[in-house]
C-alpha cells in the first residue's frame, strides 16, 4: 500500500479566520503565472515596506512575524485556529503556500473553497478538534524546535513528545494526496455520460443552450 | 419526497454519482474574468484540451481595470497584460467577451443578472467567491478556484459534495432607509463568518418576499461572508418581472416554457432543512462593522467591544488585534469614528437601487470638508447609463463625489483606487479584512445610504435620524 509521510517543523498561527487576502495580497494576483508566489506569502505581515510584482529592491522583513523567526522560517506544517482560508476564492493563496514550502495545514476548520483549492494542488489539510489544536499550539510555542510527523495512510499526527492524534479524512482526498490525480482526465472518462445528459437537457430546457454570440 | 430548492437544482444537474459520495454536476453558465482565468487557459493549452461548450461562457474584465480616463487604456503594464491575456484567450476560443468600452462591461456579478446571462434554475460558477450573488435569481451559483475554472472549461462539469440545507427565515419588514446590507451584516454578526460553512443558505420569509432582486443580490452576495458558498432565494413574481426584457434571457420561442420550469424553483412545503434560524427584520438598525472581519459588526447606536470583558482567550486576542489594526478603543461609540474616504460600489452595492439610495441622502448636501475622497463606482455600463438618465450622477458630483467608470475599484484596490496606509474608509463593499482596500487601510462596511450620510458628516451617523431631521 502506498503511503506518504510529511515530517517537519510546525508553524503556529494562533489567530482564527486567517483570510486569503492576508495569505496573498491582491497586488500579486496580477500575475498570469502559477509559480513564484512564495516570496509574497503573507506579504503585508512579513515585510515592513510595501511591495508588488515590479519591486526589485530587497524588502525590510518584519522580525516579529512568525515566518521570519527560526526555526519557523523553514517550517512546512502550519497549525492554525478556526476557519483558515476564509474569504476570496483566489487559488493564488494555495500556490503561495506551496511555493513557500508548506505541505500541510492543521486546523479546527477550513473555508470551503480554500479546501477544494488545496486538495487540487496536493496541499494536505487536516481537521482536528479545537481542543487538540489548543494542545498543539500551546506545545509549539513552548519549544522552539517542534517537528510533527503526519502519516497520511494511517491518518495520524505524531508530536515530538510522542503524543499521537488521529484525524479523519475523506478517502478520495487521501488518495489524491498520496497518488496525485489528473481531475480533468478522470472526468473526461465520463464524456459519454456528460453528452448524454446534455442531449436530454437540450430537449427539456432548450433555452439554456441558445447560441449567445452577438 | 419533499425537496428544498437546493435539492431540486442539485438533482436536476447530476451527471454521475461517484462512489466516494461526491457527484459530477453539470454547469450551465460559466463567467470568467481576468484575474483567475489565465492559468486555467494555460493549463488547457499545455494538455491540448478543448473547451467543452463556449456558448456557456461569458467573460469580462473588472477587477483590474481603471475607473477613470478609460479611453486612454490601462497604464499599469502588469494589469494591462492580464486584461490583454483574457481578451486574447476569448478571441482564440470564440468566447463572448465584453471589452472595457462595451456598455455591457461591469463587475461580473452585476452584469450576469442584469443581462439575463444568469437564469433561474441554472448552475453557475465563476472564479470568484462572490458568485453566490446570482443565487438571488434561484440559481445555484458558487465561486471556484482556478483549477476548477480549467475543469469546467474542459468538461462543463465539476465534482462536488452536496452541502447541507440551511434556511434563514426573516420575518417582518425593514424600516425605511434600512437596507438588505444592514440585514445581512446583522445576520453575519449573529451566525459568524463560519456559521454557514458546509451549507447552502436559503433566505426566506416575509421580509425576503417583499424584497427587490437588487436587495436580494446583496443578501446572497454576502452569504460567502457567512461561510456559505451559495445563497439561494426562491423564484417568485418579483424574479419573473426581473427576467423580462433581458438581453440574454430565453428567446420568445422558449420563454413561456422557461417560466413554467422556473415556477417549480421553490422549496416544497415540509422540505427538510438541516438547520433553520429565524430573524426579525423589523427591529434591525443600520449596521457598521468595526473590525477586520464582517462578523465584527454592531448597530449605529452601539459601542465597540471591550476585550477585557471577553472570557475566551482566543476571542479576546482576536478583538484586541482588530482594535489595534483599526486604531479604535474599547467601548468607543460607533458614531464617534471619523473617516477619510468613502467608497460606494462593489458587487454588493453598486446597482441602480444602491445608487438611488445614496443619492437620496446626498441630494442638496455636500460631503464633509474633512474627507480626502469620495467615489461612486457604478457596477456596470448599464447601471452607469441608467443613473445618468435619472440625473443621479449630477447629485453625486454636486455633493463632491467622483463619478467613475464601472469595475471592482476600491473593493479590493487592484487598480489605482485604493486606501493609503492608515486611511479609514466607509465602504459599501463586503470585506473589511486587513489590507483589503489597500495596505494597512481600515475598512468599515456599511450600506449605501449610511456611506452617503457618513460622507456628509465626516463620521458615522444614523441615516434614519439624518433623513428625518432634513
Ligand atoms: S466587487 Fe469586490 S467582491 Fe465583487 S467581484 Fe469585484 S473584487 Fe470581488
Amino acid at each position: 500500500m502506498k503511503n506518504k509521510i510529511i515530517t517537519g517543523q510546525a508553524i503556529p498561527f494562533t489567530q482564527s479566520n486567517i483570510d486569503t487576502d492576508a495569505i496573498i495580497p491582491k497586488q500579486y494576483l496580477k500575475s498570469i503565472k502559477k509559480s513564484g508566489f512564495g516570496p509574497f506569502l503573507f506579504d503585508s505581515l512579513r515585510y515592513l515596506d510595501p511591495g508588488d510584482l515590479s519591486t526589485t529592491s530587497s524588502r525590510n522583513v518584519n522580525p516579529d512575524f512568525i515566518l521570519n523567526i527560526e526555526p519557523f522560517k523553514t517550517g512546512n506544517i502550519i497549525v492554525a485556529n478556526d476557519n483558515f482560508g476564509c474569504g476570496s476564492s483566489r487559488e493564488h493563496a494555495v500556490w503561495a503556500l506551496k511555493d513557500f514550502g508548506i505541505e500541510a495545514i492543521i486546523s479546527s476548520s477550513f473555508a470551503d473553497i480554500f479546501h477544494r483549492n488545496s486538495f487540487k494542488n496536493s496541499l494536505l489539510l487536516i481537521c482536528i478538534t479545537k481542543d487538540d489544536i489548543e494542545v498543539l499550539l500551546d506545545d509549539i510555542s513552548g519549544s522552539a524546535k517542534y517537528e510533527l510527523t503526519i502519516d497520511i495512510q494511517n491518518q495520524t499526527i505524531k508530536t515530538p513528545n510522542n503524543t499521537v492524534f488521529s484525524f479523519d479524512i475523506n478517502p478520495s482526498d487521501k488518495e489524491r494526496i498520496i497518488l496525485g490525480y489528473d481531475d480533468i482526465g478522470l472526468t473526461l472518462q465520463h464524456s459519454d455520460k456528460i453528452k448524454e445528459y446534455e442531449s436530454k437537457m437540450k430537449i427539456k430546457k432548450p433555452w439554456m443552450f441558445e447560441d449567445n454570440h452577438e | 419526497m419533499k425537496e428544498t430548492l437546493y435539492d431540486k437544482i442539485w438533482n436536476e444537474h447530476l451527471v454521475h454519482q461517484n462512489t466516494d459520495g461526491s457527484a459530477l454536476v453539470y454547469i450551465d453558465r460559466h463567467l470568467i474574468h481576468e484575474v483567475t482565468s489565465p492559468q486555467a487557459f494555460d493549463g488547457l493549452d499545455i494538455e491540448k484540451r478543448k473547451i467543452w461548450n463556449k456558448d456557456s461562457i461569458f467573460a469580462v474584465s473588472d477587477h483590474n481595470v481603471p475607473t477613470k480616463n478609460r479611453s486612454s487604456g490601462i497604464s499599469d503594464k502588469i494589469s494591462k497584460l492580464q486584461v490583454d491575456t483574457l481578451t486574447k484567450n476569448c478571441q482564440k476560443h470564440n468566447i463572448n467577451y465584453f471589452d472595457l468600452n462595451h456598455i455591457n462591461q461591469g463587475i461580473v456579478h452585476v452584469i450576469g443578472p442584469e443581462l439575463g446571462i444568469t437564469q433561474p434554475g441554472m448552475t453557475l460558477v465563476c472564479g470568484d467567491s462572490h458568485t453566490s450573488t446570482h443565487g438571488a435569481l434561484a440559481s445555484l451559483a458558487f465561486g471556484i478556484g482556478t483549477s476548477d475554472v480549467e475543469h469546467v472549461l474542459a468538461t462543463q462539469c465539476i465534482n462536488l459534495k452536496k452541502e447541507k440545507n440551511f434556511r434563514i427565515n426573516i420575518s417582518g419588514r425593514l424600516e425605511d432607509h434600512i437596507s438588505s446590507k444592514d440585514l445581512i451584516l446583522h445576520i453575519i454578526g449573529v451566525i459568524g463568518t463560519s456559521g454557514g460553512t458546509g451549507y447552502t443558505i436559503e433566505f426566506a420569509g416575509e421580509c425576503i418576499n417583499n424584497m427587490s432582486i437588487e436587495s436580494r443580490m446583496t443578501m446572497c452576495n454576502m452569504s460567502i461572508e457567512a461561510g456559505a458558498k451559495s445563497g439561494l432565494i426562491a423564484f417568485d413574481e418579483i424574479t419573473y418581472n426581473y427576467m423580462l426584457n433581458k438581453t440574454y434571457a430565453p428567446s420568445e420561442k422558449y420563454f413561456d416554457n422557461a417560466v413554467k420550469y422556473w415556477e417549480s424553483l421553490i422549496s416544497d412545503v415540509g422540505a427538510k432543512f438541516d438547520k433553520e434560524i429565524s430573524i426579525d427584520a423589523s427591529d434591525i438598525l443600520p449596521q457598521v462593522t468595526w473590525g477586520t472581519s464582517p462578523e465584527m459588526t454592531t448597530n449605529i447606536d452601539g459601542k465597540l467591544p471591550d476585550p477585557d470583558e471577553e472570557s475566551d482567550v482566543n476571542k479576546k486576542e482576536y478583538i484586541k488585534r482588530a482594535l489595534a489594526y483599526m486604531d479604535l478603543k474599547p467601548k468607543q461609540e460607533i458614531q464617534s469614528i471619523a473617516i477619510d474616504k468613502v467608497f460606494i460600489g462593489s458587487c454588493t452595492n453598486s446597482r441602480i437601487e444602491d445608487l438611488r439610495q445614496a443619492a437620496r441622502v446626498l441630494k442638496g448636501n455636500k460631503i464633509n470638508k474633512t474627507l480626502k475622497q469620495a467615489i461612486a463606482v457604478p457596477g456596470s455600463g448599464h447601471v452607469k447609463k441608467q443613473a445618468e438618465d435619472e440625473g443621479l450622477d449630477k447629485i453625486f458630483i454636486k455633493s463632491g463625489f467622483e463619478w467613475r467608470d464601472p469595475g471592482c475599484s476600491m473593493c479590493l484596490g487592484m487598480n489605482d483606487d485604493s486606501l493609503l496606509p492608515y486611511e479609514r474608509c466607509a465602504s459599501t463593499s463586503n470585506r473589511n479584512f486587513e489590507g483589503r482596500q489597500g495596505d494597512k487601510g481600515r475598512t468599515h462596511l456599511v450600506s449605501p445610504s449610511m456611506a452617503a450620510a457618513a460622507a456628509i458628516k465626516g463620521h458615522f451617523c444614523n441615516v434614519v435620524d439624518f433623513l428625518n431631521e432634513k
